[in-house]
């Protein structure tokens, strides 16, 4: 028990790499801020986009939601950062980070939005579109305040799952929670930097998996992850 | 043009490195075939678990899938990899990864076959424990071979997630499709190999992205 | 071959009343029609669901429209505001041709009403929401005018007291009443029902076709489709039976339902009546 403690929660390590693990912590959450506030709502407008059933258009938007969905993060993550450059593309590895995240997170919110305007019911669109209501404005006034409800849970799901993938940026050597966790570990021959990591991370997802719970809940548990 | 494709999809250099890609598919492949089935396995046990409803039990495993769904799968991962040893538990590198995934899927394989057991009209199971089947009978027979079906898509899922994170194992130094890629370009400084692994993997997870958005399409009509 | 076929049917159809044979006997001419269908067709795929139909509607008419399902009836009434796209023929709304390209048929809309059989109440807002939206946001009404005008409709419905109520929590009858409000509100020049009573439950059904009489007695022109025979003899002007995609036989109710002369009408009315 005493070699776990010292181990796993050794106070006098854990102290030392605090401030650093805070800062790693501090940059985690400005990606994940930056991803769902770019991610979600470029997700939206393609899903939107969507709807005006431009045929092209439409074949290429299901073409690169389907290329982000079917590729592995972290894949995403190491071509945006080692193999860009080679088209002259330069980016921080934040940056890099945020793009690759981004894009993966817009590319499955279309998906789910997508699903939430196909399933409000025909007789919608045609209620809106008999009292004169053009296109767009059916879209916005009457589709899309059913469809997002509809798509809040999936979304919320995805959400955590893809800003989670921060911890990737690790790989590129973004200086995040689990990058910081890593490299005291090795300086101090001790794992407790990492066990504050996990907790780090703990503290930040765990109330929005609990709430994701509450939203099932709320409004049913299909379609779960 | 040419330059585009002399830089990103150098023939010369695809030819070269395919074998060592190949041998990285292969390998992530064996993940695969390994971790699915006893995430599921262990995701089933859970849910079949929580069916109990026996408080005490249903707050430690609520307790455990939440746990995992905050924990990023690189952490968890990292730790197993780099942390366990401290305790004189070292893994190698692809049982670390195959731990590190196994608990990761099982929380979300847990969840959704919890989402299908409740998804099956209680008269189900009143029905199959009416006509003389035990507890147990009833959850195999009755209602999680409908359960199953109700929740398809979020399985379907929940596949391509769990393949698509063996890419993880690039980290611990696992030489699977991505790591092979990585030491490719570091040795030819052209990024062919990355863009051939990326290439791969959409040409093996695609066919799962169109059925699962034809699935959901599928709900969305029933519904 | 195929318009001797559709100019046989308007014979038919124009035979047992003289207003109707007037109507569509001068197509070009145009007399004080507010709603003019000359030969409509429309296909699905390979399959004919009108096949060349002919219909007058003066202001302030109630036209019912009966028969089978699968007739092609709610087509028709789908196709006179457009929500389905005819394949031939034309449609006129006080003698301006709205089936021609280049019409902004949101504008035509905002003239046409519509109550649907199931109804389509938007869920997310209040029984006012749901009346004042296109107030608003079609005719841009400011939100105070659209709110007055909305709740005088829900008043003339019978639902004032329900105005802040969402649809969820309000009767299917209640529903339709809110439906009827909604179409009515825009103050269009004439009002489509498509079955509106046909997915309630039969103790709510009065109240809705107490509604429509109503609304008819106002002045409204209405062509309705439904399978209430009752309403169809107290309420109409004229009453149309559509089969296989054709007008067989048109006049008023007296004649439709006293003296049937198509035998297919006949059986028709025996069905619907035992």
């Amino acid at each position: 028990m005493e070699q776990i403690l010292n181990y796993y929660f050794n106070l006098e390590v854990i102290a030392r790499y605090l401030p650093d693990l805070l800062k790693g912590l501090l940059i985690t959450v400005e990606m994940a801020v930056l991803i769902i506030l770019l991610g979600v709502p470029l997700g939206l407008l393609l899903a939107v986009v969507r709807t005006y059933r431009i045929r092209p258009l439409n074949w290429l938007i299901v073409f690169l939601v389907d290329f982000f969905r079917a590729i592995p993060l972290l894949v995403i993550v190491v071509l945006t950062y080692f193999a860009l450059p080679y088209a002259g593309i330069v980016m921080s590895s934040f940056t890099a980070t945020v793009v690759a995240l981004t894009l993966v997170l817009a590319a499955f919110a279309e998906e789910i939005f997508w699903a939430g305007i196909t399933a409000i019911d025909k007789g919608q669109w045609e209620a809106a579109r008999s009292t004169g209501l053009n296109r767009t404005q059916a879209i916005f006034v009457v589709i899309l305040p059913q469809a997002i409800q509809i798509a809040i849970p999936p979304l919320t799901n995805r959400t955590i799952a893809i800003t989670k993938g921060t911890s990737l940026g690790s790989v590129i050597a973004v200086q995040e929670i689990l990058s910081v966790a890593t490299s005291a570990q090795s300086l101090a021959a001790n794992p407790s930097p990492l066990t504050m990591g996990a907790i780090l991370y703990l503290i930040l997802f765990f109330p929005f998996v609990r709430f994701t719970r509450w939203l099932e809940r709320r409004y049913g548990s299909w379609r779960s992850v | 043009m040419e330059l585009f494709l002399d830089t990103f999809f150098n023939l010369e250099i695809l030819r070269e490195v395919m074998p060592l890609l190949l041998e990285g598919l292969r390998l992530t492949l064996v993940l695969t075939a390994v971790i699915i089935p006893l995430a599921a396995l262990a995701g089933l046990l859970i849910a079949a678990l929580q069916s109990l409803n026996n408080r005490f039990l249903n707050f430690v495993l609520v307790g455990y899938i939440d746990f995992l769904r905050s924990i990023p799968p690189l952490v968890l991962l990292i730790f197993i990899y780099n942390a366990l040893p401290f305790l004189g538990l070292r893994l190698g590198n692809f049982e670390a990864v195959v731990l590190a995934l196994v608990l990761n899927g099982s929380s979300f394989f847990g969840e959704i076959f919890r989402a299908g057991i409740e998804s099956v009209p209680a008269g189900q199971r009143e029905a199959a424990r009416s006509s003389g089947l035990n507890a147990p009978q009833a959850l195999i027979h009755v209602i999680i071979p409908q359960g199953a079906r109700n929740v398809l898509p979020d399985l379907v899922t929940n596949i391509l997630e769990l393949t698509k994170q063996t890419s993880l194992a690039s980290v611990v130094a696992l030489q699977e499709l991505l790591r092979s890629a990585q030491i490719a370009q570091g040795l030819l400084f052209n990024p062919t190999p990355l863009v051939a692994a990326a290439l791969m993997y959409f040409i093996l997870l695609w066919p799962l992205v169109r059925i699962i958005s034809r699935m959901q399409r599928e709900v969305v009509v029933i519904k | 071959m195929k318009d001797a076929a559709s100019k046989d049917v308007v014979g038919k159809a124009t035979a047992g009343n003289d207003t109707a044979s007037n109507a569509t006997a001068s197509n070009d001419t145009a007399g004080n029609d507010l709603v003019r269908i000359v030969s409509l067709r429309k296909s699905f795929g390979n399959q004919e669901i009108l096949k060349g139909i002919d219909l007058a509607v003066k202001e302030t008419e109630a036209v019912v429209i009966i028969g089978a399902s699968g007739s092609g009836k709610s087509t028709l009434l789908r196709c006179i505001n457009r929500l389905e796209e005819p394949t031939g023929g034309k449609i006129y709304l006080d003698d301006v041709e709205i089936t021609r390209k280049g019409v902004n048929i949101n504008k035509v809309r905002r003239e046409i009403g519509m109550v649907f059989q199931s109804i389509n109440l938007y869920p997310h807002m209040t029984a006012v929401g749901n009346v004042a939206l296109a107030l608003r946001r079609v005719l841009g009404m400011k939100r105070k005018e659209a709110l007055e005008r909305a709740e005088y409709y829900l008043d003339q419905v019978g639902l004032s007291d329900k105005r802040k109520q969402y649809p969820g929590q309000l009767s299917g009858g209640q529903q339709q009443r809110v439906g009827i409000a909604r179409a009515v509100a825009m103050e269009p020049k004439v009002v489509l029902f498509d079955e509106p009573t046909s997915a309630l439950d039969p103790e709510l059904v009065g109240e809705v076709l107490g509604v429509m009489r109503q609304l008819k007695e106002s002045g409204m022109t209405m062509i309705v489709v439904t399978h209430e025979m009752q309403f169809a003899r107290d309420v109409a002007d004229h009453v149309v039976f559509v089969h296989g995609g054709q007008i067989l036989e048109s006049g008023s109710p007296a004649d439709l339902f006293g003296n049937p002369k198509e035998p297919r009408l006949k059986e028709f009315i025996r069905r619907v009546h035992t």
